[in-house]
């Protein structure tokens, strides 16, 4: 009886102790509902790596690249694991804030992840961040009003076919608009749709001396189309429309045609939210025949800061949730058209996959035609197809969308618009020393 | 003539005062009213009738704890009003009875702190706290939001003080009654009004306040207004979950307010007429 107890005290002491040596890992990431989804399947995770314990912090995009950054810059230490983009990683990597996922597990398959995506989230050749779910942009028309207008979408149209498209489609009696665009002025919102458009005119923000290009022709050219396509057939205050404001026109019926992120398409299809969703069709992101086309490369991923004291848990659970095993347990616990989009070629070869999300082949092929390291029709110096991954794009980015929102709104000209660019766009870079 | 322009006049300011509050509350209004619609309905346009649905709250419920949120918000905002009180009832006490010819620069330096962008500051606080260990913990968020706050008690109780006259303070201390005996058991009870309202106020302040909570905060200490901000989303309609966290975060201190709003009236207004 006494060695029984005996042993049963062990039982429990050792227990105990291993309970005390359980690490908890804490992760920052933002509300979408990818990100929502995970956390409700961590138990997965916890069933297979009982001695880590998770803790998430989700917060509002901006919010969370401002409190990411911080601490990452500080080594602040309050997260092992962050949610970031491929705007960040290329720059993080390269000041050595980020540690190479080189131990993701043998049965991980790095060459499964989509080339495009994992360009862009690699640097020197290492990975530093894994994608957890990626994304283009493309175009998503209604097929009723783009019949009624008598035109049939090509798979990858131009830009001359969607300005006819668009002004066909417009009723403006009947509430009804030919085409959506954002507007909102940021280097996330406008200007990613601005500065990928842009590459399919040809224009580039910095020549490869790091000399702004707003005084180029080309770049008068796509502002120039955009404000008036909008003026002619976007919705009323589009200066102020990002993603969201544009999801809901679209949803309600409001728009010929929304060009924006692969991942609205599983909001646009959905029929308990949208009162079109049996009605829309996809193509790939306009060109104007220059070898470009206006479509952007995304992928919120999961990195790991070099300050973490618990890296190799941190690397145990981005394998977990990036893994071809979590896709299958998304897909088992809600559905294929609910598993993250965009990072596994894998996916895309799913014959369930491809029957539940109509979009997958459209989504594919729109991540594919964008390049990161090539971006524009002419050389630069820089790598981003939406953005310029330098740490100063973020405030130059936001003060051009500014104007280029004014320029939409009927508050100032193009060619003003245009002009401030360049002069503002000068002083910055001169003043953070690419400009000798 | 006269009693009829008076009863006139009374109506229009009543009017006029409601319609003024009702301006200020709207926000908070459509707020809660968005709380109760879908996401399509919440962002189709200004609507004042909601579907009624309580999906949002049982979705944000699912999402997130609330609980430990509102024990973190709690726990800060009421402590740090504490030890701001404690510090600030005796430097108000001094400034108010026994001025020197730098008093008025001392009040002056205190609220020019405020004036200064909180960013300004954010690297510096955040390195002070990650060498303390403070980061993420509730001690820490409850020392800067005292430090915070502490200018605007100092001076609330500062013009509290001033009004409540020297010589009851002077018969005190003839009495022979002690400087903690005259704080505490003359000029305290007197000023509990001025006090009170401090207080309440501060709390409010400190329960709302955003932006050192969500920067020095992470999964332990985080408190309410994170557990809204957790609501925002890039892609995806939100504004309706958005609004239902809100309301929930905001309930308490909305209830407090309205149990306590004579006091805080009162407080606010002490003085205000001689």
């Amino acid at each position: 009886m006494k060695l029984t107890t005996l042993f049963l005290g062990l039982c429990g002491a050792s227990a105990l102790a291993f309970a005390a040596h359980a690490e908890t890992i804490t992760i920052a990431t933002v509300n979408n509902g990818d990100m929502i989804r995970m956390q409700k399947l961590t138990d997965d995770f916890k069933a297979k790596n009982p001695d880590i314990d998770l803790q998430w912090v989700t917060l509002e995009e901006n919010v969370l690249r401002e409190r990411v950054t911080t601490d990452i810059a500080t080594k602040g230490g309050q997260y092992d694991v962050m949610t970031i983009g491929t705007y960040e990683v290329p720059i993080w990597a390269k000041q050595g804030w980020l540690l190479p996922l080189d131990k993701l597990g043998a049965d991980y398959d790095t060459a499964d992840i989509i080339p495009a995506i994992a360009g862009g989230l690699s640097a020197d050749g290492k990975l530093y961040a894994a994608p957890f779910y990626g994304e283009s942009s493309f175009v998503m028309y209604r097929k009723d009003l783009m019949e009624k207008a008598g035109l049939t979408m090509p798979d990858a149209p131009t830009w001359e076919f969607i300005g006819e498209a668009a002004r066909k489609m417009t009723d403006r009696a009947n509430d009804i608009n030919g085409v959506c665009l954002r507007g909102k002025a940021g280097w996330g919102e406008n200007m990613a749709f601005l500065t990928a458009t842009a590459n399919s005119f040809g224009a580039r923000w910095f020549d490869e001396k790091w000399q702004p290009q707003f005084d180029q022709p080309e770049w008068k050219n796509a502002l120039d189309f955009y404000v008036k396509l909008m003026t002619d057939a976007g919705p009323q205050g589009a200066s102020s429309n990002g993603f969201n404001e544009n999801l809901a026109l679209f949803q309600q019926g409001k728009c010929g045609m929304w060009i924006d992120a692969t991942v609205a398409a599983s909001f646009v299809s959905d029929p308990k939210a949208s009162t079109v969703a049996d009605k829309v069709g996809y193509a790939l992101a306009p060109d104007n025949g220059l070898g470009k086309r206006g479509n952007w490369l995304w992928a919120w991923s999961l990195g790991i800061p070099a300050g973490t004291q618990k890296a190799e848990a941190a690397q145990k659970f981005v394998a977990w949730a990036t893994s071809k095993g979590y896709l299958d347990l998304v897909a088992s616990k809600e559905g294929w058209a609910n598993v993250p989009p965009g990072t596994r070629t894998s996916l895309y070869n799913n014959a369930e996959y491809q029957k539940a999300a109509p979009f997958a082949k459209m989504t594919l092929d729109s991540i594919n035609a964008a390049d990161p390291t090539k971006p524009t029709v002419k050389p630069v110096p820089y790598v981003g197809v939406q953005f310029v991954a330098i740490p100063e794009f973020q405030g130059l980015g936001t003060t051009v969308g500014q104007l280029f929102s004014a320029a939409l709104a009927g508050q100032m000209s193009v060619d003003d618009a245009l002009a401030q660019a360049q002069q503002v766009s000068v002083r910055e870079m001169t003043k953070a020393g690419y400009i000798k | 003539m006269a009693r009829k322009v008076s009863t006139q006049r009374k109506w229009v300011a009543t009017i006029a005062a409601w319609a003024i509050a009702f301006v200020i509350f709207f926000p908070i209004l459509y707020t809660i009213i968005t709380s109760f619609k879908t996401e399509s309905e919440a962002i189709a346009g200004i609507s004042l009738i909601p579907s009624g649905t309580l999906e949002n709250y049982f979705e944000v419920q699912s999402q997130r704890d609330y609980f430990k949120p509102f024990m973190n918000s709690v726990v800060i905002s009421v402590g740090s009003t504490l030890i701001a009180l404690l510090i600030a009832i005796p430097s108000a006490w001094s400034m108010a009875f026994s001025p020197t010819k730098r008093t008025k620069d001392v009040l002056m330096w205190m609220l020019s702190t405020k004036m200064m962008p909180a960013v300004g500051v954010l690297v510096p606080m955040y390195l002070l706290f990650r060498d303390t260990g403070l980061l993420d913990t509730r001690l820490g968020l409850t020392i800067v939001l005292t430090l915070i706050n502490l200018p605007i008690v100092i001076w609330m109780l500062y013009t509290y003080f001033r009004e409540i006259p020297g010589e009851i303070l002077e018969a005190a201390r003839m009495d022979g009654a002690s400087l903690f005996n005259e704080i505490v058991y003359v000029l305290t009870p007197m000023a509990v009004p001025g006090i009170a309202s401090t207080l309440l106020l501060n709390i409010i302040l400190a329960w709302n306040e955003a932006f050192w909570s969500i920067r020095l905060s992470a999964a332990n200490a985080a408190p309410l207004t994170a557990f809204i901000a957790s609501f925002s989303s890039p892609q995806g309609l939100f504004w309706a979950k958005l609004s239902a966290a809100s309301t929930l975060a905001i309930a308490p201190i909305l209830i407090m307010g309205w149990f306590s709003q004579r006091q805080l009236v009162r407080g606010l207004t002490f003085g205000a007429v001689k």
